[in-house]
């Protein structure tokens, strides 16, 4: 029954945040909603015995992705009030797709002809007893070792494509050639002169 | 006790914000990225929902793929808008006309 409660309080705060971030005014009151988003949700998968998952969503998200989406709200000097426009006009669409859409869902969760998990699989769900993350990690480390290498080169990529597109070359900096500073010979900076090795004084 | 329904609701009703959010703000292009994690996070609620209830590890670690590459797109989105504020001293996708499309 606690557990009821708890996650009714939650996904009510969830889904307020959300409501939020997509009506907000302003971005950076967007970027604060979603991450009262993703606290709630982290609460809720924690409620489910996702602990691993739980703390990675609050490290990984609230505190990096987050981060940056208001560091660049941030930066970027935005015009609200021609950000604004449009959003009476798309109104009645955005609200009436996400009705129908929520009407589709709810028809195929809640109507009872499809049968979404047998019972014989809910009656065995105490299989993941235990440690989430001893299960999680022993997993990950066997079967998706080869998709966890992936996951490292895609967040690699990331890094270097960020840093790529958004790195700015200077003309007036000054800075070394290493190559050219190998590549050079004797020959180009050092001139040999031929002159006399003293002179009359009185010329 | 709680339900896998009541999980599924939830993830339906978060994925149709999402949804209406890119409809309502078509012009914010920091918006339109905060919906889609707000989808992504709809459906990482479904794999952990069907992973608790069905009692089978392998959907958590699908949602942590998908939180994974859902990071990486946000970092390489916000630099993309980065770059693009600095082109062209807008971030109204409606301004983004110049391929024509």
């Amino acid at each position: 029954m606690i557990e009821k409660a708890i996650f009714y309080f939650f996904a009510a705060v969830l889904l307020l945040a959300a409501t939020l971030v997509v009506t907000a005014r302003n971005p950076v009151h967007s970027a604060l909603s979603l991450v009262l988003a993703f606290f709630s949700s982290a609460a809720l998968w924690l409620l489910i015995e996702a602990e691993f998952l739980g703390i990675a969503l609050v490290l990984v998200y609230v505190g990096a992705v987050m981060v940056l989406f208001l560091f660049v709200v941030m930066m970027l000097d935005i015009n609200l009030s021609v950000m604004r426009e449009g959003f009476a006009r798309y109104l009645p669409l955005g609200v009436l797709v996400g009705l129908v859409m929520v009407l589709q869902m709810l028809l195929v969760i809640g109507a009872g002809v499809v049968d979404l998990v047998p019972e014989e699989q809910v009656a065995a769900a105490g299989a993941l007893d235990g440690n989430n993350i001893r299960l999680l990690g022993s997993v990950l480390y066997t079967v998706y070792v080869y998709p966890f290498e992936l996951a490292a080169i895609v967040l690699l990529l990331a890094i270097i494509a960020a840093i790529m597109l958004t790195h700015r070359r200077r003309g007036d900096t000054k800075h070394q050639d290493i190559a050219a500073q190998v590549r050079t010979r004797k020959a180009d900076r050092l001139r040999m002169v031929r002159m006399p090795s003293e002179r009359d004084s009185d010329s | 006790m709680l339900a896998l329904s009541d999980y599924l609701v939830l993830s339906a009703l978060l994925f149709s914000i999402g949804m209406a959010g890119i409809f309502l703000n078509r012009k914010n292009a920091i918006v339109l990225l905060m919906s889609i994690e707000l989808i992504l996070l709809a459906v990482n609620f479904n794999f952990i929902a069907f992973s608790h209830f069905l009692g089978d590890i392998h959907g958590q670690v699908f949602v942590f793929f998908i939180l994974t590459v859902a990071a990486a797109e946000s970092a390489i989105g916000l630099a993309i808008l980065v770059v693009l504020f600095r082109n062209r001293d807008t971030i109204n996708v409606a301004d983004l006309d110049s391929m024509r499309g």
